[in-house]
C-alpha cells in the first residue's frame, strides 16, 4: 500500500472498493493506485473480480462501497458518482472488452471516427453546422481521419481501413479495439485481456504496442491479463486479486516472490492454463490451501 | 404429415362456418373445402419432398400444370383457387430454385453473399437510377397516360416512402424498434387540423408547427422509455401508439372522437393563390394567376409535388446525417450500445435525437395527410399502419434508403394494382412479412456502404467483394 | 362496500383469463427471449374454436352442461395446440439464431395473417353465443342495496385456472420436459450438447402456451358470450403486460400479474372511466418497465458487459 510515489496524486486511486451482487461479494474492500505513464497489471485467477473492477471503474456498475478517483491535468473526478459515458468523455478513461465489442457492421475507419464522437459533435455544431456543410466541420473531420490513420498505421491495419470491422481476423479485431480506445484520447486506458486468443507473435507485438503507448503517449495503462509473458515483460506494477480481495501489490519482481501470491496463483506450474476451468481451479486451490 | 396438420388447422375454422340464421348462431359445414385444403397442402408438401430428393424437373412441370389448370378448373370457392394458385407458384419457384442449385454447388452462406452482391450492384446502380427516378417522378404529372388515379397512387406511395424514410432513422439507423410510429403521424395530422380550424393558421405555418409538436411528443414519450432494451422498447412504443389512438377516440370535445375532424382546409399555393374555381373576393386563384383553364387536377398535381419535395427532403437529410457524427453514433448504437457508452457517447441523448427527428418527419407527413384527405379520424392511425410502415423499413433492408422505395412499391403498390383481390390484401401482407423474413432476415437490400473512406473511392460492388474478403 | 366486492370478483375472474394467456408469453420469452406477438391471436382463435365447438356439441345433442364444457375444452386445447405448433414451426424456428429483430417482425406478420385469416373464413361480424351457464349464487342481497353475486361460471373459471396452474407448476418442476425447458432457458447450446432436443422442447413450450391460451379463449367466450376477430390484439397486450408486471420468465409471476391487471381494469372501469381502461393498462406497462423492469417476482438482471 505504501509505495514511494504516494506523495504525488496518482492517476487512479481505488479506495475500499466493494461490489456486491445480492449475496455474492465480487470485490471485497480493494484499494490500490495506478500511476500515470505506467502500466499497472491486475492479475488473479478467473472469478477474482477483475472484470467487475473494470465495470465499476468505467461506470457500468455502481460500486456498493468505495471511492474511485482519477486525477490529471489539475482536475479530480470521482468516478463512482459519474455516468458511464461521462467517465469516458470527461475523465478520459477508455476501455476495451474481454469479448471484443466492435461496431461489426461499420467499416474499420468508421469505428475509429465514432471514437472521436464528442469532439466531432462539438465541431459539427451539434449537427447543425455539419448539416449546412460548414468548413469548420470538414476540417475537424479531416483531423479525425488523420488521427485514425495514425493509429491504423500503429496497429498495422491501414490496408484494411475500408473493410467491415466484423469481417477482420480475430487478432486484427483485438488491435482495432485498442486503436479505437486510443482514438478517444484517453488518459487512462483499461484493457481487459487484450492478449486472449493471440498467438505468441501477436502477443509480442501487443507488448511492443503497449510500451509504445505508455512511453510516447504518456498515459496510464491498466491491464487485466492472464498471459504472464506479457504481464511480466511490460508491467511496472502488479495488483493481485483473489476471491475479490487484494492479496498482493507491488513491482513484478516483488510480487512474484510474495508467498501469498505463490500459494494462490503463481506457484503452480499450470497456473497459466487456469483461465478456462473456473470451478475446477477453485477446488484445486482450496485443496492446496488446506495442506 | 403436413396434410394432416392442415386438416387439423382448418377443420374447425374453415370447415364449420358460423352463420346467423334468424339471429341465432349456428354452424354450417364446409368439409369439402377442408378436405381440399388438406389435399392441396399434402400435394405441395409431396412436391417439395420429391423435388428435394432429386426429381425437381417433373415436379416443376406438375406445379406449372396446376398453375395453369387453376385458372380454368372450377373451384368450390375463390379462396381455394387462390390457395391452389399460390401453392403451385411457391412449389414452382422452389423447384426452379432446386434446379438452379443443382448446377451451383454453393453453400447457403455463399448464396446469401451473392444476393448481397446483387444488392450492392443495385446500390451502385442507384447512383444512376436515383436521379433518373427523381426526374421521372418530377415528370410524372405531365406524362400522357397520367390521370387522376395515377397521381393519387403516386401521392399515396410517396407518403409511405416519406414515412418509411422517417422511421428508417429510428429503426434502420439507430436500431430501435418503434412499433408506435403512427402516433406521431396522428399528432401531426391532428395538430394541423386543429390549428387550422381553431386559429385559422395557414398550411405553410402549420406544417413546421405540426412537425415541432410531433417531435415534442417524441421527446416526451421517448424520454422515459429510451432506457429500455430492444423488445421491451418495442412493446412500450406499441403501447404509446395505442394510448394516443385511444385518447383521440375518447377526447370527443377536442378531436371529435370516432367521427374525426372534417373540412380541414386545403393548402394554398404558397399562401398567394388558392386552388378554387371561384376565389373569395380579394384573392387570386391559381388558374387565374397563371392564366390557365381551371382544372381540379391542379391541386392534385400541386399536392403531388409537395409530398415529393417533402420526401426528398427527408432523404437528403438522412443521406447527410449519416456522414455526420450524430448519424454515425446512431449506427454505432445499433451495432453495440455498450461500446458506444465506453467511448463517451451519451446513449440517451443520441436516441432522443433520433426519436425526435423521426417524429418530426412523421408529424409533417401527418399534416400532409390531413390536408390531402380533408378528413381525419382515429381509424387512420391504428396499429396496422405502424406495422405497415415498419414492414416497409424492414423488408427494404434496415437503413437502406432505396430499399424503402422498393419495399413501398411492393407493399403499397402491388395491392393497389391487384384491387380485385382486396380481401386477401392484409392476409397476403402478413404472409409476405413472414416469408421475406424467412428468406432474407436482414431485408431485401442489406448491403451497407461506409460513410467515409480512407482509400480512393471504389464502386459498391468492389467494396462489397473486399468487405467480405472474397478474392 | 358491496360494489367493491362485486368488482373484486369480476376483476379476479378477468385476471384469471389474462394470467392464462400471460403464461404463454412468459414461457416463450423465458426460453427463447422473444415476444411471441402472435400469442394473442392464438387466444382469439381459441375463442372462435370454442364458439364453434359449443355449437357442434349442441348439434350432436349433448346438452348436459358439464360434459359439453369438458368436450369443448379438450377440443379447443387440441386445436390451439396445433396452431401454436405450426406457428412456431413455420415462422420462428427457421429464424432461430438470426438477426435479433427478424423473429419479432415475423411474429407481427404472423399475427396480421392469423387475424385476417379468421376474418376471411369466419366473417368480420361479432359472434354472439347463447349463455351456457347462467346459475348465479347471490352472496349479498340487501333490500334496495347493491346485489353482489358470483356466477357459477366465474367459479368455474377460477377453479379451472387454479387447477391448471397447479398442474402446470408440477409439470415444470417434476417432469423431464420441465427440466429440459429450464435447461434451455439457462443455456440453449449447452442443453443441446447434453442431449436435450432443443427444437422439441421449444415446440412443446409453444404447444403448452397455446393450449392454455385456448382455455382462456373458451373462458372468455363463455364469460362474455361474444367473440370477434379483433380481441386477440388487446388481450395479447394486456396479457403481456401481466407477464412483465409479474416478472417475465416467472410462472407464478404471470398469474399474479394477470390478477393485478384484471383487478386494476375492473376497478378502473368501475370507479374512473370505461373508455380509458386500456390506457390504464398501458401506463402500468410503461411504469413497470421503467421503474422495475424485472417485474414483481423476476430475477434481477444486470446489463452484461
Amino acid at each position: 500500500m505504501t509505495s514511494p510515489q504516494d506523495f504525488a496524486e496518482p492517476l487512479l486511486r481505488v479506495e475500499h472498493l466493494s461490489m456486491r451482487f445480492g449475496g455474492l461479494v465480487a470485490i471485497n474492500d480493494v484499494s490500490f493506485s495506478a500511476q500515470d505513464c505506467a502500466i499497472t497489471a491486475i492479475i488473479g485467477p478467473n472469478g477474482a473480480g477483475k472484470t467487475t473492477l473494470f465495470n465499476c471503474l468505467t461506470g457500468f456498475y455502481t460500486p456498493s462501497v468505495g471511492r474511485l478517483t482519477v486525477s490529471h491535468s489539475g482536475h479530480r473526478w470521482l468516478l463512482e458518482r459519474m455516468e458511464a459515458h461521462r467517465i469516458a468523455g470527461t475523465a478520459r478513461v477508455a476501455r476495451t472488452f474481454q469479448n471484443i465489442r466492435l461496431f461489426g457492421g461499420m467499416s474499420v475507419l468508421e469505428n475509429l471516427i465514432v471514437a472521436q464522437h464528442t469532439k466531432l459533435m462539438r465541431a459539427s455544431g451539434f449537427t447543425l453546422a455539419g448539416l449546412l456543410g460548414l468548413p469548420v466541420y470538414r476540417q475537424a473531420e479531416r483531423a479525425a481521419v488523420e488521427r485514425a490513420r495514425y493509429w491504423l498505421d500503429r496497429v498495422g491495419l491501414v490496408e484494411m481501413a475500408d473493410r467491415q470491422a466484423g469481417t477482420l481476423p480475430y487478432g486484427a479485431q483485438r488491435r482495432l479495439e485498442i486503436a479505437r480506445a486510443m482514438c478517444s484520447e484517453p488518459r487512462l486506458l483499461c484493457l481487459d485481456e487484450p492478449a486472449a486468443g493471440l498467438n505468441p507473435r501477436e502477443s509480442a507485438d501487443l507488448s511492443v504496442l503497449l510500451t509504445f503507448i505508455r512511453d510516447h503517449h504518456r498515459i496510464g495503462v491498466l491491464l487485466i491479463e492472464h498471459d504472464m509473458s506479457v504481464v511480466m515483460a511490460i508491467s511496472d506494477h502488479l495488483v493481485v486479486l483473489d476471491y475479490g480481495r487484494k492479496i498482493s501489490d507491488g513491482p513484478p519482481a516483488v510480487v512474484r516472490h510474495d508467498p501469498a501470491v505463490i500459494r494462490a496463483y503463481l506457484g503452480e506450474d499450470e497456473s497459466e492454463s487456469e483461465d478456462d476451468a473456473n470451478g475446477e481451479d477453485r477446488n484445486r486451490r482450496e485443496g492446496q490451501g488446506s495442506c | 404429415m403436413a396434410g394432416l396438420v392442415a386438416l387439423l388447422l382448418t377443420l374447425p375454422l374453415v370447415g364449420l362456418r358460423t352463420v346467423e340464421v334468424q339471429s341465432r348462431l349456428t354452424i354450417e359445414p364446409h368439409l369439402a373445402e377442408v378436405a381440399m385444403t388438406a389435399f392441396l397442402v399434402f400435394l405441395g408438401r409431396l412436391g417439395l419432398t420429391v423435388a428435394a430428393s432429386g426429381l425437381p424437373g417433373p415436379v416443376l412441370l406438375a406445379a406449372l400444370a396446376t398453375l395453369g389448370a387453376g385458372w380454368f378448373l372450377p373451384f368450390p370457392t375463390e379462396a381455394l383457387r387462390v390457395l391452389a394458385l399460390a401453392g403451385a407458384a411457391v412449389v414452382a419457384i422452389r423447384t426452379l430454385w432446386a434446379l438452379y442449385r443443382r448446377q451451383d454447388p454453393r453453400s447457403q452462406q455463399e448464396r446469401d453473399r451473392s444476393l448481397d452482391l446483387w444488392g450492392a450492384r443495385l446500390q451502385d446502380a442507384t447512383r444512376l437510377i436515383g436521379p433518373v427516378a427523381v426526374a421521372l417522378a418530377l415528370a410524372l404529372p405531365f406524362l400522357p397516360f397520367t390521370d387522376r388515379a395515377v397521381l393519387d397512387l403516386g401521392i399515396l406511395l410517396l407518403t409511405y416512402i416519406m414515412l418509411g424514410w422517417g422511421l428508417n432513422i429510428v429503426v434502420g439507423l439507430a436500431g430501435l424498434l418503434d412499433l408506435g410510429y403512427v402516433a406521431f403521424y396522428a399528432v401531426g395530422a391532428y395538430s394541423y387540423a386543429l390549428l387550422a380550424q381553431t386559429f385559422g393558421f395557414s398550411f405553410w405555418l402549420c406544417l413546421p408547427l405540426a412537425g415541432l409538436l410531433a417531435s415534442l411528443a417524441g421527446l416526451t414519450l421517448g424520454f422515459p422509455v429510451l432506457r429500455l432494451r430492444g423488445d421491451y422498447f418495442a412493446i412500450v412504443t406499441l403501447g404509446f401508439g395505442e394510448i394516443v389512438r385511444i385518447i383521440l377516440l375518447n377526447w370527443g370535445d377536442l378531436t371529435g372522437g370516432p367521427n374525426g375532424i372534417a373540412g380541414i382546409p386545403r393548402p394554398s399555393f404558397f399562401g398567394i393563390a388558392d386552388f378554387t374555381a371561384t376565389p373569395a373576393s380579394g384573392q387570386v386563384a391559381f388558374h387565374q394567376m397563371f392564366g390557365l383553364q381551371y382544372s381540379p387536377l391542379h391541386r392534385i398535381i400541386f399536392l403531388y409535388y409537395l409530398i415529393l419535395a417533402l420526401a426528398l427532403l427527408v432523404n437528403l437529410f438522412t443521406m447527410r446525417i449519416r456522414r455526420l457524427p450524430l448519424g454515425r453514433a446512431w449506427e454505432a448504437l445499433r451495432e453495440d450500445d455498450i461500446a458506444c457508452t465506453a467511448l463517451g457517447i451519451n446513449r440517451t441523448t443520441i436516441k432522443l435525437a433520433a426519436f425526435a427527428i423521426a417524429a418530426m418527419f412523421g408529424g409533417i407527413a401527418g399534416s400532409f395527410f390531413a390536408t390531402r384527405q380533408g378528413f381525419i379520424s382515429p381509424e387512420s392511425f391504428s396499429f396496422i399502419e405502424s406495422a405497415i410502415i415498419l414492414a416497409i423499413v424492414v423488408l427494404g433492408g434496415m437503413g437502406s434508403q432505396i430499399g424503402v422505395v422498393i419495399a413501398t412499391l411492393l407493399v403499397i403498390g402491388l395491392p393497389e394494382v391487384f384491387r380485385d383481390l382486396a380481401q386477401y390484401r392484409m392476409l397476403s401482407f402478413g404472409a409476405g412479412m413472414v416469408l421475406i423474413m424467412l428468406w432474407r432476415p436482414r431485408g431485401l437490400l442489406s448491403h451497407r456502404e461506409p460513410t467515409i473512406l480512407l482509400h480512393p473511392r471504389k464502386s459498391a460492388t468492389q467494396q462489397h467483394a473486399e468487405a467480405v474478403g472474397a478474392p | 362496500m358491496d360494489y367493491f366486492l362485486q368488482q373484486l370478483i369480476n376483476g379476479v375472474t378477468l385476471g384469471a383469463i389474462y394470467g392464462l394467456v400471460a403464461i404463454g408469453y412468459t414461457m416463450v420469452y423465458g426460453i427463447i427471449g422473444m415476444i411471441n406477438f402472435a400469442h394473442g391471436e392464438i387466444y382469439m382463435i381459441g375463442a372462435f374454436i370454442a364458439v364453434i365447438s359449443f355449437l357442434a356439441v349442441g348439434l350432436l345433442g349433448i346438452t348436459w352442461v358439464p360434459l359439453a364444457v369438458v368436450l369443448v375444452l379438450i377440443l379447443t386445447m387440441l386445436f390451439t395446440a396445433v396452431y401454436g405448433w405450426t406457428v412456431e414451426r413455420l415462422a420462428y424456428r427457421p429464424l432461430r439464431g438470426s438477426v435479433r429483430l427478424a423473429p419479432l417482425i415475423s411474429a407481427i406478420g404472423m399475427s396480421i395473417f392469423l387475424q385476417n385469416y379468421v376474418q376471411l373464413v369466419q366473417g368480420a361480424r361479432v359472434k354472439p353465443l347463447p349463455p351456457v351457464m347462467s346459475d348465479v349464487i347471490v352472496l349479498a342481497d340487501q333490500a334496495g342495496g347493491f346485489r353482489v353475486s358470483v356466477s357459477a361460471l366465474q367459479l368455474l373459471i377460477l377453479a379451472l385456472t387454479v387447477a391448471l396452474m397447479i398442474g402446470f407448476t408440477q409439470v415444470i418442476a417434476r417432469t423431464s420436459l420441465g427440466r429440459a425447458q429450464r435447461a434451455c432457458e439457462q443455456d440453449m447450446k449447452m442443453a443441446s450438447l447434453l442431449g436435450i432436443d432443443v427444437d422439441r422442447t421449444i415446440s412443446l413450450t409453444f404447444v403448452m402456451g397455446a393450449a392454455l391460451a385456448g382455455v382462456a379463449g373458451v373462458m372468455v367466450t363463455m364469460y362474455y358470450g361474444v367473440v370477434d376477430f379483433y380481441i386477440g390484439f388487446l388481450a395479447g397486450i394486456k396479457a403481456f403486460t401481466a407477464a412483465v408486471l409479474g416478472g417475465i420468465g416467472s410462472l407464478p409471476g404471470a398469474m399474479l400479474g394477470g390478477l393485478l391487471i384484471g383487478l386494476i381494469e375492473a376497478f378502473w372501469s368501475a370507479y374512473f372511466s370505461v373508455e380509458y381502461k386500456d390506457v390504464a393498462t398501458f401506463v402500468i406497462l410503461v411504469l413497470v418497465l421503467i421503474f422495475r423492469p424485472t417485474g414483481l417476482l423476476g430475477r434481477p438482471d444486470l446489463e452484461k458487459v
